[in-house]
């Protein structure tokens, strides 16, 4: 057993379904996840991972099973109670940063809504944590009245990740935060979004297509085929002994998802 | 005489009572945005066919109508309209702000306070105060719901960011009774404080949009801002060159080709009010017809 496993799990999902009409979005899905633990979700395009990561952050409803965040179960809430903790408790990273951002607004406002929106009143304290936020994404602190628009891809997933974070979630739902972007903006990307995770002591769940990404941030790991989930655990455990046969080809270097 | 080829006011009963109805509603929840079928009426869009509406649905034989905008009553604008309803519905006008029971407006409310026994019908051109910022009315509506308005503040923010300032001057959103986000249709900003707890009705219509929204007398009305750059009803420094008003809103006039210029009240009712009165401002004499 791990220090982990010792505390109180912050978010637990059980027997997770979502259909869409008589095919299976995802399906029989159960984990738990702990604070400050992140968890990879892989598997072959078509598996469910964009479901199933819909389902948890709220964007879409399941047809069964359970969700509780913090002791609290998430599918009962009220839309204001569930959209009220969705942005203060968690935060969503999509691939697309144009799906996350404001893009007719500066890059200090982007960082602001969040702020403001919990009810930050303050101009002259929102522009300085903005400032603030846009260092630790390093992006110049010039760029604060700049328009994403004018960003390139990957500072514009920086952004993202700063408007994001800047209200100290506790719970980070990524899907293909490196997608789309050349390999050295990357794994500049990659150790970025490590090192907020673990310094600010983040949970987070983490859908990606590419290997590389679940081994550099994810402590555990589960692979999807088919809307299911065929084999979890730790990550290191499955990539270096997979059991499954599926996960077998996906660790082999001849099937490249 | 009423053109007897009209409906009282122009447009028939069936859809006067529809248009009552949503302003019940309205009234009912102040600062909600209430869809309603809009009518085509003789009149384009950009001349203010939602508060005719709205109006018309308000009329009574009894009524004393006046109409302004940018706060004259003897605009095309305002003529038109005020011609509209005389002959459609044979009510009694005026240019005077305290003899009216409804006054439609366009840019302005009058510097007189209202009363109890007046309404005043705005006409909004663009009703949805988050529209430039969120184009999904899915969005927007649930935002409404909510009272989710941190991105009315983030418009705010940008206007300090890119002037020092808040620099909004017209249509400057309101808080109604701490729920809904509101705006106010393109009021200079020195007329918001007038909204607030205002004795008069005050009805909105937005004819292109198709809505209706109403504060009831009395409503907290509240201009949003931040702590270290608060609201500021503000207007021209100067005072009335004709009347010599300090406190009233002005319009910038050129007067010759020389560059000249001067400062007179928007509000020409007011403004011809504190002259007759003895009233006279710096270039007050012998300038009469200057507007
Ligand atoms: N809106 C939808 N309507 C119908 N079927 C859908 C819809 N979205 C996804 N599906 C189906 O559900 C299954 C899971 O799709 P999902 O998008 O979750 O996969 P994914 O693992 O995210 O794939 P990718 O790696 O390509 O993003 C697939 O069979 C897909 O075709
Ligand atoms: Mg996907």
């Amino acid at each position: 057993m791990t220090d982990l496993q010792m505390t109180r799990p912050l978010f637990s999902v059980r027997d997770l379904e979502k259909r869409y009409g008589a095919r299976i979005g995802c399906t029989g899905v159960s984990f738990d996840l702990y604070p400050g633990e992140v968890m990879g979700i892989v598997g072959e395009s078509g598996s469910g991972k964009s479901t199933l990561l819909g389902c948890l952050a709220g964007h879409m409803a399941p047809d069964a099973g359970t969700i509780a965040y913090d002791g609290r179960d998430v599918l009962a809430m009220s839309e204001p109670e569930r959209r009220r903790m969705a942005r203060t408790d968690w935060a969503f990273v999509h691939q697309n940063p144009r799906d996350g951002l404001r893009l007719s607004v500066s890059a200090g406002g982007n960082v602001g809504e969040r702020l403001m929106a919990v009810g930050g009143r303050n101009y002259g304290k929102i522009r300085d944590t903005a400032t603030d936020w846009l260092g630790r994404v390093e992006i110049a602190a010039d760029r604060i009245d700049d328009r994403p628009s004018a960003f390139s891809g990957g500072m514009q997933q920086r952004l993202q990740i700063a408007r994001n974070l800047v209200t100290g979630p506790r719970l980070v739902f990524m899907d293909e935060p490196t997608g789309g972007l050349d390999v050295s903006v990357q794994a500049r990307l990659l150790d970025l979004i490590r090192g907020l995770v673990r310094r600010m002591g983040l949970s987070a769940i983490v859908v990606t297509h590419d290997l590389a990404v679940v081994r550099l941030l994810a402590d555990r790991l589960m692979v999807m085929k088919g809307g299911r989930v065929i084999e979890a655990g730790l990550t290191d455990q499955v990539l270096d002994d997979p059991q499954h046969a599926y996960t077998q080809l996906l660790v082999s270097s001849v099937l490249q998802v | 005489m009423t053109d007897q080829a009209y409906n009282f006011a122009y447009l028939d009963e069936d859809t006067k009572r529809m248009i009552r109805r949503a302003i019940l509603k309205g009234v009912a929840i102040p600062g909600y945005q209430v869809p309603f079928a809009s009518r085509e009426m003789p009149m384009p869009y950009g001349w203010g066919t939602g508060g005719v509406q709205v109006t018309a649905a308000c009329l009574t034989p009894e009524d004393t109508l006046k109409v302004i905008d940018q706060g004259a009553d003897d605009t095309t604008n305002a003529v038109s309209i005020r011609r509209f309803f005389q002959r459609t519905a044979d009510v009694a006008v005026t240019e005077h702000t305290r003899d009216a029971t409804l006054i439609q407006t366009r840019h302005r409310i009058p510097e007189e306070p209202l009363t109890e026994d007046q309404i005043m019908v705005f006409q909004v051109p663009i009703p949805e105060p988050l529209r430039f910022l969120e184009p999904r009315e899915t969005e927007t509506r649930k935002m409404h719901e909510l009272s989710d308005y941190g991105l009315m503040h983030v418009k705010l923010y940008e206007d300090i960011a890119k002037n020092g300032h808040i620099a909004t001057a017209y249509d400057y959103p309101v808080m109604v009774e701490e729920h809904y986000v509101m705006s106010p249709s393109p009021i200079p900003r020195f007329d918001n404080p007038k909204l607030d707890r205002s004795p008069a009705l005050m009805l909105f219509g937005a004819g292109r949009e198709q809505r209706i929204y109403a504060l009831p007398p009395y409503t907290k009305v509240r201009s949003l801002d931040f702590e270290d750059h608060p609201f500021e009803a503000s207007k021209a420094d100067h005072a009335c060159d004709l009347c010599g008003a300090e406190d009233s809103y002005l319009d910038e006039v050129i007067v010759d080709d020389a560059g000249g210029r001067m400062f007179v009240c928007s509000d020409t009712d007011h403004c011809a009010g504190r002259r007759a009165a003895g009233h006279v401002g710096r270039l007050g004499a012998g300038t009469e017809d200057v507007k």
